[in-house]
């Protein structure tokens, strides 16, 4: 496909902007850029075609199955997106005086007070604008917390199991933490012994995910965060995977302190390719003054902003990603109190149903039934056909299907993740398995075809080393 | 089955390391270079740095993993192999002359291997 | 109401048979009971038509102001038609992050797109594919170059925008970086102030351009200074301005970054939208966040993924230099399909009419007694005027005809105009406010 660069005449395209209707002011010559910028010079018609090609080769949720582990990759109900595109919504400035956004400010405490429930955390923020950014968030009121009690000089380590996301342990180093990993046990959860070596003076907090990144509830859950905070240290509940228990439990009844969750992953607002997200944090009371800038509250039935009282400053401007809120709020609401449970029970009972019809052919390196994902280990195929995980994702894309998470989480060496979501039907879930069921077996009888898999899509596997030891990150105008 | 030659020494972390004249020079074993796979880019300490025997003055980077590299002296950078900021394949194509660093001043060296011990070293690591 | 599920009543009993349990509770055994729940306190679900309506009614409580004349680091411009019908496509809306190369390589081209056009709007030479907002690309961009080592500490200018300042401050607090602010001489960053404080532990020095009051700084002079203390200069850039002004390119500047939200974003009350980064080759490798690249496949067909990712959170976990995962793709995607439809003629003639309304407001409000400029510096679309009266009461007078006045701040009134903020607009505003100080 041809770039906007390579698409573009000069002198084409509508001019879309009047010309001045008061005197053009003259800033300063030595103000003003010498050349103008390169940008592409197009048609309309063209450039509409040209996003329509762009689209054709970029697969979505509404394309075909999207069984990306730890993503939750459920469909994005119109409803939600109609609901975020309304001008009362789309066309208001953040700076707006309270009176005035009434409608708006309500949206954000609405939504807080749902997924507090939900959670069971007592205030949250809606300002970061990510999972990261939320996990980010949530370690500032754990330092915040105990900077207070004058403790920060001497609490500098967050705890993380070596099944956890990157993005944990990277998160806290960005809150001045160090890390200490500490070795999943042989079921898959967290090794208590190894935990209660790890906790000390020293321990800042425990990060978790709870469903794993395997797929499984900690049934120690009570007890790790228990050791947790008999050592002086508060606990993180990474909300990546809440859609597996939403209803079902809770990381405030769990002994969580803090929380984030994610709006684009468990509330159904869509991912935008990569995309706008948002990473909402709860906390239970005691943390609450330490939460960032500009919260909402209610007197009176009038909504206004303000900062609490020993506020960690900001992570964000304005107040997050607004519109990701409105079609969470919308998604809350729709679903409601019946809604939220039969959600986690649809997901982890796909999850279970296609874990046991594979389970015949592929290894589960954690046989126990799962929660909203599990792993499949693509060893002992390689070992006897040659066949890896990647080749088993990527001829899955000849099916028509999104490949799973491949090669995560890191203590599972071929690791194919799954999670199904609850929206899918039966019949996408038998057709799923089918696939991996013929891979399985083309992987005995030819696995020289998976290797070059994908066979039916418009281009081949890219040369990921060439990328990164020439990269070519932009069009380069001057050599084409 | 890796390459390793006599004429140079080995750390159990799979850097190899020559001296001559006060002058150490430091690179990746074949054993290393083919664990990480292609390398796409190698992260040098500047000409002028301290560097600490056993500790971490470098990093490897493959399409999907980084490996640190260990100093098995203590010493400053005397120079670096410039080179492989544009071409760390080199180190992939032949290990043994792609070298990272040679480093000047040296005072302590960690334990060190010969090709005999160090081949028994790579043995043992391979699962 | 109902939540999404297609499965009928019988298919998830067969289910739950061909699993092995006997009911769906068995599906949380797991669960240790003290943990488990089986009711929330949550409102009754509702259908669509209920939920649409309540949505609907949400959206009415809020004011949508048909003349705005504030910014103040989120911008109304025009959104020309073709960028909502690109952005709402589904396969862009509903996408993952493009991990697979081989069926995302539409969303991957977008991205390589945007990441040229964002050099060319700054004239740079490498950027990312974004991340959350303004306010974070600044906070990442001055944490970029400090090593902990040499180079520990930062300073960031009184005059950026306040959010910016605090989300910097936040970032730079929690990772043990000291930050000192230049103060402010005149509403702009004061060069000699900016000597006092630099020194060879510094990693870098930021300032916005045009600054918070709207105001043009002497980046020339400002980053000369930088230099040769040895820190990197981060300018903060309002990407409608470089349909006019010398980029940071040709000023030096080693990172520019800034709220990507005036180029095809709508307010949307603060988000989303987009923070952009870009930086020189020398730094490439310390930019955080995702970055596209060219490649090709096995039979050497050009072919984008996402590279250089051993800089990320998911490869270096703890010693990466950003914990950023999800970003902006799809606002992005918004900015890219901007800049292509109005191109460079139409980016160059929303920068000259900005700034060609502002200085006819400005002109046309210090014809009113008390309403003067606060500066007499060169301005782009922005400027402080004093006010005679409250400006919280003006501002509510104007609300009653439809206006959003300027933004009150210390010192006056922070004003802004843009391209949609046309001659009978700004007249019509400056005969409401001489009636409200008579």
């Amino acid at each position: 496909m041809k770039l906007l660069f390579e698409e573009s005449r000069p002198g084409r395209g509508e001019c879309l902007i009047p010309v001045c209707d008061v005197p053009e002011y003259a800033l300063d010559p030595a103000c003003l850029r010498s050349s103008a910028p390169r940008l592409p010079e197009m048609a309309e018609v063209d450039l509409d075609r040209h996003y329509t090609a762009l689209s054709k080769e970029t697969y979505g949720v509404n394309c075909g199955f999207y069984p990306l582990g730890s993503c939750t990759m459920k469909y994005n109900p119109r409803v939600n997106e109609a609901a975020s595109s309304l001008p009362g919504f789309v066309q208001i400035h953040p700076l707006q005086p309270a009176e005035t956004v009434q409608g708006a400010l309500r949206v954000l405490y609405d939504t807080e007070k749902l997924i507090a429930e939900i959670t069971g955390m007592d205030a949250m923020t809606m300002q970061p604008a990510a999972g990261a950014h939320g996990e980010y968030t949530g370690l500032l009121l754990i330092r915040k917390y105990h900077e207070t009690r004058g403790e920060l000089a001497q609490r500098t380590k967050i705890i993380v199991p070596d099944s956890a996301h990157g993005t944990n342990p990277a998160s806290a180093v960005m809150a001045g933490f160090s890390v200490v990993s500490i070795p999943s046990n042989p079921e898959g959860g967290v090794d208590l012994q190894a935990l209660k070596n790890a906790v000390g003076p020293d321990t800042a907090g425990l990060m978790l995910t709870n469903p794993n990144t395997l797929g499984l509830f900690d049934p120690n859950i009570l007890e790790i965060t228990k050791t947790v905070h008999e050592a002086g240290g508060l606990c993180y509940y990474d909300g990546a995977n809440l859609n597996a228990v939403m209803g079902q439990a809770r990381p405030g009844d769990m002994g969580f302190d803090c929380v984030h969750v994610n709006l684009h992953k468990t509330f159904s607002t869509p991912h935008g390719g990569g995309g706008p997200g948002s990473g909402p944090v709860g906390c239970k009371a005691f943390l609450a003054p330490f939460l960032p800038s500009s919260r909402v509250r209610e007197e009176n039935g009038k909504y206004s902003l303000f900062d609490p009282e020993q506020t960690m400053g900001r992570v964000r401007s304005f107040y997050g990603n607004f519109l990701v809120v409105v079609r969470a709020l919308t998604y809350i609401l729709t679903l409601g109190r019946k809604g939220i449970p039969e959600a986690s029970e649809g997901a982890v009972l796909n999850a279970n149903y296609m874990m046991k019809r594979l389970s015949e052919y592929y290894t589960m390196p954690y046989p126990q039934p799962c929660m909203h994902e599990f792993v499949m280990d693509i060893g002992p195929l390689k070992a006897e056909t040659g066949v890896n995980a990647m080749d088993v994702a990527k001829r899955l894309l000849d099916f028509g299907i999104h490949p799973p998470t491949m090669y995560f989480p890191l203590i599972v060496h071929e690791a194919l993740m799954i999670e199904p979501t609850e929206t899918e039907s039966q019949e996408t879930l038998d057709a799923a398995c089918d696939a991996l069921i013929q891979i399985w077996k083309e992987a005995h009888e030819q696995p020289e075809m998976l290797h070059a898999a994908p066979l039916t899509k418009t281009i081949t596997r890219p040369d990921d080393v060439l990328a990164a030891r020439k990269p070519i990150l932009k069009y380069l105008f001057d050599e084409n | 089955m890796s390459n390793i030659p006599e004429n140079v020494k080995y750390t159990n972390s799979h850097e190899w390391i020559s001296e001559e004249s006060g002058i150490a020079t430091i690179g990746l074993s074949d054993f290393a270079q083919d664990a990480m796979g292609d390398i796409v880019f190698i992260n040098l300490p500047a000409v002028g740095d301290a560097v600490t025997a056993g500790e971490s003055f470098a990093d490897v980077e493959s399409v999907k993993a980084v490996a640190e590299v260990f100093s098995p002296v203590s010493g400053t950078v005397e120079s670096v192999n410039e080179e492989l900021l544009d071409n760390p394949a080199l180190v992939n194509e032949a290990p043994y002359d792609a070298w990272l660093i040679r480093v000047s001043d040296i005072s302590e060296r960690v334990e060190l291997m010969d090709a005999a011990a160090y081949a028994q070293h790579c043995e043992s690591e391979k699962e | 109401m109902g939540s999404y599920i297609p499965s009928t009543e019988e298919e998830r009993a067969r289910m739950l048979k061909t699993v092995g349990m006997g009911s769906p509770d068995e599906l949380f055994s797991c669960i240790p009971p003290e943990a488990r729940i089986h009711d929330l306190n949550l409102p009754d679900g509702l259908t669509e038509m209920e939920v649409s309506a309540r949505m609907a009614s949400l959206a009415g409580e809020n004011r949508v102001f048909a003349s705005v004349f504030r910014g103040a680091g989120a911008y109304r411009h025009y959104i020309p038609s073709i960028v909502t019908t690109v952005t709402t496509k589904e396969e862009f809306v509903t996408a993952y992050t493009p991990y697979q190369a081989e069926i995302s390589q539409g969303v991957l081209q977008s991205i390589f797109e945007y990441q040229t056009q964002i050099c060319e709007l700054t004239g740079m030479e490498v950027s990312n594919a974004s991340v959350y907002d303004g306010a974070v690309a600044a906070a990442e961009s001055v944490l970029m170059n400090v090593d902990g080592r040499r180079k520990k500490k930062v300073l960031i200018s009184e005059a950026v925008n306040p959010d910016v300042l605090t989300v910097v401050q936040t970032y730079c607090e929690s990772r043990n970086v000291p930050l000192t602010v230049i103060p402010m001489k005149n509403h702009a960053t004061d060069p000699e102030a900016l000597r006092k404080l630099l020194d060879s532990e510094c990693a870098s020095v930021c300032f916005q351009q045009p600054n918070y009051f709207g105001i043009l700084e002497d980046a020339e002079t400002l980053i000369g200074i930088t230099h040769e203390a040895g820190a990197k200069a981060v300018m903060n850039v309002n990407p409608i301005s470089l349909g006019l002004l010398k980029t940071p390119g040709e000023y030096g500047a080693d990172i520019a970054c800034g709220e990507g939200q005036p180029l095809g974003l709508p307010l949307s009350f603060g988000g989303p939208y987009l923070g952009f980064m870009a930086t020189t080759k020398e730094l490439m490798r310390k930019l955080p966040g995702r970055i596209v690249g060219q490649t090709e496949d096995t039979q050497g067909r050009r072919a984008y993924v996402l590279t250089l990712q051993a800089r990320e959170q998911h490869i270096r976990r703890e010693k990466a230099s950003s914990n950023i995962c999800s970003n902006e793709a799809l606002c992005a995607m918004t900015a890219s399909v901007y800049l292509a439809a109005v191109g460079p003629e139409g980016l160059r003639r929303v920068a000259l009419n900005s700034v060609s309304h502002a200085h006819y407001l400005a002109a046309r409000l210090s014809e009113i007694e008390g309403f003067a400029l606060v500066e007499d510096s060169e301005f782009f679309h922005e400027f402080l005027m004093t006010c005679p009266i409250d400006p919280i009461i003006l501002n509510e007078k104007l609300a009653e005809q439809g206006i959003l006045g300027g933004l009150p701040i210390e010192g006056g009134i922070l004003w802004c105009a843009t391209e949609l903020n046309g001659k009978k607009e700004i007249d019509r505003l400056v005969d409401l406010v001489k009636e409200a100080v008579r």
